[in-house]
């Protein structure tokens, strides 16, 4: 089946079956290959992308779903505000080590920040939760979610008792 | 120049690390100008590889291109690596590209793994940079006319204070490429106090290409007329393929191929090279992976399906009352201390088998040419072995086949094998095409080489004053055909060997035909949690604070003999000064000493392990919610890697992630096997670590005076016995088996 999407701004048209996941067809039709495959079952976050400016895992959104939703990739989250500032306090803090998940690290992150521009720590946890980091960077992403949100970076959670 | 070293020289370190294998530097002229520079490891090299393996390139206009010669997986290595060669040659960073290197002898080894790229690197990457520094200095004073004595270089210009002339790099780089390159032992290494970009926060050189979506991973390699693999192996190890529906898998839309690919030895799985499988070959990946579902294989027998995790734990529990197999150390007299003991502890302990579900599944690019030349892309730690395994696999040279070394998302040991290599290489030859390989989650799940469970029955005897005098452990593991299988063993040297006066290690062998392989610090993510819980029991036994019995253990300050070296390293001597400054930092920063006075129901717990040449203490501060689940406060480290930490950004990076790592690992995740295959298919069921689940952590780095070892593994071990231990204080429940069970913390438990 044919279907026209639109991803970061420009219209695509493409032939895929209906229930092709987006993720493929992002990858291996269009060859935005930042969005990652990690576990095909929305269980891990790393094909993260915004349908409407929601988190979308697009490893389980068929092609056929996706409708006349505006998608963003992280090849285009950089166009926006808080996906620039986002990646500004990624590099500045040096989040990344192997870099696989953190693209979708970053799209929710910026969904986070686009909504609720002050997040406790608690609405860090619940926005990424969805995200698994291997490489375990989580105390860097709650740094720079915080650095790009002009928050104070420290981590005050210690329970005190 | 001068060869005299100083207090502060690098070179100058007691014990310190050498690259035992010679290095020879030459020089030449970079295609498109300029003086490139290569480090030779034998002087065979062909003059193309001079070209292709050079490490430095300075281009007119400035520029300096280094090449990383080790796969990047994460662990920093390809920023790191040229940060030591940058910092010598004086340039600024801003004016430095990082190149990735092809697997080539000309580079010596290269892999990621045993937390050695630091210390094999320390200073030939440094001799690279001075090496350089000095052919431009040469170059320029023989410009001028006047003594290289004279002359001084930094940030890319090379300066003659007496005539107030200068020169950069970029004008000077044909001229130096003329220079004769000096031996590189010959080089004088800057002072740490003239560093410029060692110890400088430096953030990763791909970062900003990663954030931009960039096809870096070996997932996004794209090559022309280029077809998706997926290969499907007997989910129990070892199965042969009878037969498959491939006319059916054929048919289907999108599907271009689909046959059987036949193993290369009967133990092939627990070697991880090629096994019997299914390949279907597709114009999307996304077909082929449709197809997998249509997919009927009968696979034959063979002796796996009998093996279960219930099963081993049945086995270990008979081994348990049966004299063990082996005794691999056996000092003074264990019996005889036992019996004159005032107090004996007896404790088991298990953990259980280990994926390492890298998040980027296995995947490889293969194209074999018409000459019968393979090109490979792969995110491999481990690149020399995989073309070796290639070559044997298809029968050639290995000479015939390069490759191409992607950025790799995530190792932790996984990637040392490259079984994914070999598949994809005889798919792209049966095919004759190139194609890419790519393993669902499942299949990377089912198929791994994992950490292999164990079984440790301890056996403790402490005189009256609370010290251990005998100390019994008889380990149950895992073998194949009597050899202990792959990462499975236990160091006769394992602490406390040395430490207690009467001490022995058995050893008895359950048989296995699950692929076992190292996985992030191997050995010490498991024996780790074992023997520093136990420890912790002896200390409460003993009503002794634990970080004063260790103290006590490790004893006076001094050196113990240096074991051989390995892998071309020589292995600095084991300090227990260097076990008592992390353990005393530790305690300081964490405020051990006050932990009587936190609520009932916190603890801290506290554990040391020394990995990898590096020296790690952790606490951990926890409690448990009122169904029993930990809640880990906060979590403090103290590591000493040495003086130097050459970039703070990866170095707390490392650290952090490796002790959530850990963390993850007693909290949630194990590996079941039943009727010979894996239960876990996905990160449903696989429970890595989660945003909320990640604590504060304080690490705190102590400089020792001794040269820089790595840090990608030594921090994650303690983190899982200190866990333990806080537990027991706040709980008064020991945690004996991983991961931990919550239900055993409940209050109203037994």
């Amino acid at each position: 089946m044919r279907f026209s999407i639109l991803v970061n701004g420009i219209r695509h048209e493409v032939q895929a079956d209906a229930d092709t996941p987006l993720l493929w067809v992002l990858r291996d039709e269009l060859h935005l290959v930042g969005t990652k495959f990690g576990c095909g079952i929305a269980a891990c976050g790393a094909c993260t992308v915004h349908l409407n400016g929601e988190p979308a895992r697009a490893c389980v959104t068929p092609i056929s779903a996706v409708g006349t939703a505006a998608i963003v990739t992280i090849e285009g989250i950089g166009a926006s505000e808080w996906g620039r500032r986002i990646k500004r306090a990624w590099l500045e803090l040096d989040v990344m080590q192997c870099g696989y998940c953190q693209a979708g690290q970053v799209m929710s992150a910026t969904a986070l920040l686009s909504k609720n521009p002050h997040p406790s720590d608690q609405d860090i946890d619940a926005a990424m939760n969805g995200n698994i980091c291997r490489c375990c960077t989580y105390t860097r992403i709650r740094a720079a979610i915080k650095q790009a949100a002009g928050l104070p970076t420290a981590d005050t959670r210690e329970v005190r008792s | 120049m001068s060869g005299e070293t100083s207090a502060d020289d690098p070179r100058a370190a007691p014990g310190g690390l050498r690259i035992s294998r010679r290095a020879f530097l030459a020089a030449g002229i970079a295609l498109g100008g300029g003086l490139l520079l290569t480090l030779r490891f034998s002087e065979s090299a062909s003059a193309e590889d001079a070209l292709i393996g050079a490490y430095v390139k300075i281009a007119p206009d400035g520029i300096v291109t280094i090449t990383a010669k080790n796969p990047e997986i994460g662990q920093g290595m390809k920023t790191t690596l040229p940060m030591l060669i940058a910092d010598e040659l004086d340039v600024d960073w801003q004016n430095v590209r990082v190149e990735q290197a092809m697997l080539n002898s000309i580079y010596g080894p290269q892999f990621a793994g045993g937390s050695l790229g630091t210390p094999l690197n320390w200073i030939p990457m440094q001799q690279v940079g001075a090496a350089a520094r000095q052919m431009l200095i040469s170059a320029a004073a023989s410009a001028w006319a006047v003594p290289a004595a004279q002359c001084v270089a930094s940030r890319g210009v090379v300066r003659h204070p007496p005539s107030g002339r200068q020169l950069t790099y970029g004008a000077l780089s044909e001229r130096a490429a003329a220079q004769p390159a000096p031996d590189l032992a010959s080089v004088t290494l800057k002072k740490p106090s003239e560093y410029t970009i060692i110890g400088k926060f430096t953030g990763g050189v791909d970062s900003a290409r990663v954030l931009d979506g960039a096809p870096l991973f070996g997932i996004d390699v794209s090559l022309p007329q280029m077809s998706y693999a997926v290969y499907e192996k007997s989910p129990v190890f070892g199965g042969r393929v009878v037969r498959a529906n491939l006319a059916e898998i054929k048919a289907l839309p999108g599907v271009r191929e689909a046959f059987i690919l036949r193993g290369a030895s009967a133990d092939a799985a627990v070697k991880m090279g090629l096994v019997d499988g299914v390949a279907i070959i597709a114009d999307k990946w996304w077909d082929a992976q449709k197809a997998l579902e249509k997919l009927r294989v009968e696979w034959s027998p063979n002796s796996a399906p009998s093996q279960s995790t219930s099963g081993f734990e049945q086995q270990a529990a008979q081994l348990a009352r049966e004299a063990p197999h082996a005794i691999i150390r056996r000092d003074g007299d264990v019996a005889a201390a036992l019996r004159g003991a005032a107090r004996r502890l007896e404790a088991s302990y298990a953990y259980p088998f280990l994926a390492h579900a890298t998040l980027e599944p296995q995947n490889c690019t293969a194209r074999v040419n018409r000459d019968g030349s393979v090109e490979i892309w792969a995110p491999t730690q481990n690149p020399g072995p995989g073309a070796q395994l290639v070559a044997r696999t298809l029968g050639i040279d290995a000479a015939r086949i390069r490759v191409h070394m992607t950025r790799v998302g995530g190792g932790f040991g996984r990637r040392l094998n490259n079984d994914y290599m070999a598949e994809a290489a005889m798919i792209a030859r049966w095919l004759g095409r190139p194609v890419k390989l790519l393993w669902n989650r499942p299949q990377d799940i089912q198929h791994d080489a994992y950490r292999p469970g164990g079984f440790h029955q301890f056996v403790a005897g402490l005189d009256a004053a609370g010290k251990p005098i005998a100390f019994r452990d008889h380990f149950i593991t895992f073998g194949q055909q009597g050899h202990v299988a792959s990462s499975a063993d236990l160091p006769r040297d394992h602490f406390p060997a040395g430490f207690v006066p009467n001490l022995e290690y058995a050893q008895s062998l359950i048989e296995l035909d699950v692929p076992t392989g190292p996985m992030r610090n191997p050995g010490g993510n498991a024996l780790a949690f074992a023997f520093e819980s136990f420890l912790d029991e002896m200390a409460y036994a003993a009503g002794r604070d634990p970080l004063a019995l260790r103290l006590e253990l490790y004893g006076p300050p001094r050196i113990l003999p240096a074991p051989p070296a390995r892998v071309g390293l020589k292995i600095p001597p084991f300090d227990t000064r260097r076990v008592r400054g992390v353990l005393e930092l530790v305690a300081e920063k964490s405020g051990w000493a006050q932990r009587h006075a936190l609520p009932r129901g916190t603890g801290m717990g506290l554990a040391f392990y020394y990995s990898h040449l590096g020296y790690v203490a952790e606490v951990v501060k926890a409690s448990v919610n009122p169904d029993g689940v930990p809640q880990i406060h906060k979590i403090w480290a103290a590591v000493d890697i040495g003086r130097q930490i050459i970039n703070p950004a990866g170095a707390f990076n490392q650290a952090q992630g490796a002790i959530l790592d850990g963390l993850g690992q007693a909290l949630h995740l194990f590996i079941t096997i039943e009727n010979g295959r894996v239960v876990q298919r996905n990160f449903d069921a696989y429970r890595l670590l989660r945003m909320h689940e990640a604590p504060p952590l304080e690490v705190h780095f102590l400089r020792s005076n001794n040269d820089p070892t790595g840090l990608g593994e030594p921090a994650l071990p303690p983190v899982l016995p200190a866990l333990c231990n806080a537990l027991f204080m706040a709980t008064g429940k020991r945690i004996r088996t991983l991961p931990i069970d919550p239900q055993a913390l409940r209050r109203s438990a037994a």
